[in-house]
């Protein structure tokens, strides 16, 4: 779904092929990723949005077409030149938070800075800061096992953007939240991402999610098609008579 | 304002009599409230007046008018802007939005990309909403959660019936 005219793409997926075993999960994706844009990927459940989600961050390499970023194709890294990349311009939020139960959530935030060799109390100093905008400063003593569902997710949006990623892959960030808790994780992840000038990648099913981005496009039988976008919000949608 | 357009569509499918008409409003799109007889014709009048649809001469057999009408030109290109035209994205606008498939599919045309046109109308009212509230105060952002609950309604049964179009075809043709 290139839009001619469009800026240059800060990732692109290019005829993106991807097969697990004898089964197509992508079929000649292409999509491009502008800097800075919150992008949402919706489409059912099987129709390919979390591997292309996986291939333009790299975890994924395509066995057909390529993905670039910032015109340099993914393929053509070793896997360690991708797990750098993926460690330090990458940031991630998944369904289930995938935090370590083990640790407190400060600990979570500040692990992948200090893997990237912050001074310790730089990355703490880092963590504290980010769990306070993420409304949770309270909670940084405690383990993530102790913390809601909510909560839970707050911590994994601290973490993904405590690193100052180029870019956060979220796949289904709100798939096991409530609604009010997915809303509060919806507003912060795309609040402090615009703020901070992050793009987004979201992966979603969920409409209500994906209106929070900035463009939508729809993934169906492993290909991807634009949802146009509008000419430019006119009048209060409230007078529209949908209330 | 569905009635005389689904009408028009009916009769763009192939010319027919007002009772015929009114037997297949009925059995797609009456669910269960028939359609007047009288509203038939009226609304036939006004097409016929509005050069919308021809009537040729009446003919011998049951019914109070077996006058046989066909669509005109001007009629035809209105059923395809309104089917082409997304449907305003508000809650409860399944009936229209059935009315249109259902004739998109009898009349063979692309009924899945009305609904990725719909869809699109649907997405861009539920960002229009979601930015509000982001600013808005909190009576704006309830109201904006009510529309939002109604519109994502309404986009899982696109979705649902993007997924049956082929067995919603046979059945449409194989009446």
């Amino acid at each position: 779904m290139n839009t001619p005219g469009a800026s240059a793409g800060l990732i692109e997926a290019r005829s993106v092929h991807k097969a697990f075993g004898p089964t197509p999960a992508l079929r000649g994706a292409s999509v491009t990723v502008r800097a800075g844009e919150i992008l949402a990927l919706m489409g059912p459940s099987g129709s390919g949005k979390s591997t292309l989600l996986h291939c333009l961050a790299g975890i994924y390499v395509p066995d057909q077409g390529e993905v670039l970023l910032d015109r340099q194709p993914l393929n053509a890294m070793t896997e360690a030149q991708r797990t750098r990349l993926r460690r330090t311009a990458f940031g991630f939020v998944f369904q289930f938070g995938q935090l370590v139960p083990e640790l407190t959530a400060a600990d979570n935030v500040a692990l992948p800075l200090l893997l990237s060799r912050t001074q310790r109390k730089v990355a703490y100093q880092t963590a504290a800061a980010w769990l306070d905008k993420l409304g949770i400063g309270g909670k940084g003593g405690n383990r993530t096992g102790e913390l809601s569902g909510g909560e839970a997710q707050r911590v994994a949006v601290a973490r993904a953007l405590a690193l100052a990623p180029r870019v956060i892959f979220a796949d289904e960030p709100t798939g096991s939240l409530d609604s009010l808790a997915g809303e509060k994780v919806m507003d912060l992840l795309t609040g402090l991402a615009r703020e901070q000038g992050t793009t987004v990648v979201i992966v979603t099913h969920d409409a209500r999610v994906a209106a929070y981005a900035d463009r939508v496009a729809m993934v169906r039988d492993g290909q991807v098609s634009p949802v146009d976008q509008p000419p430019a919000a006119a009048s209060s949608a409230l007078a529209k008579g949908v209330s | 304002m569905t009635v005389p357009l689904t009408l028009l569509g009916l009769l763009e499918r192939e010319p027919s009599h007002g009772y015929d008409l009114k037997r297949d409003y009925d059995e797609f799109f009456g669910r269960g409230k028939q359609l007047p007889f009288g509203q038939v014709y009226a609304t036939l009048g006004r097409l016929a007046r509005d050069g919308k649809v021809s009537g040729g001469d009446s003919e011998p057999g049951a019914g109070p008018d077996r006058k046989r009408y066909a669509i005109t030109d001007v009629g035809r290109a209105e059923v395809d802007a309104w089917l082409a035209e997304p449907v305003e994205p508000e809650p409860h606008l399944q009936t229209v939005l059935f009315a249109k498939v259902t004739l998109a599919l009898m009349l063979g045309k692309p009924a899945s990309g009305y609904l990725d046109m719909q869809r699109a109308a649907h997405i861009r009212r539920m960002q229009e909403l979601t930015a509000l509230k982001r600013t808005g105060p909190l009576v704006d952002v309830l109201l904006a959660d009510h529309a939002l609950f109604h519109l994502e309604a309404d986009l899982r049964w696109i979705d649902l019936t993007s997924a049956r179009l082929a067995e919603l075809a046979e059945v449409v043709r194989n009446r």
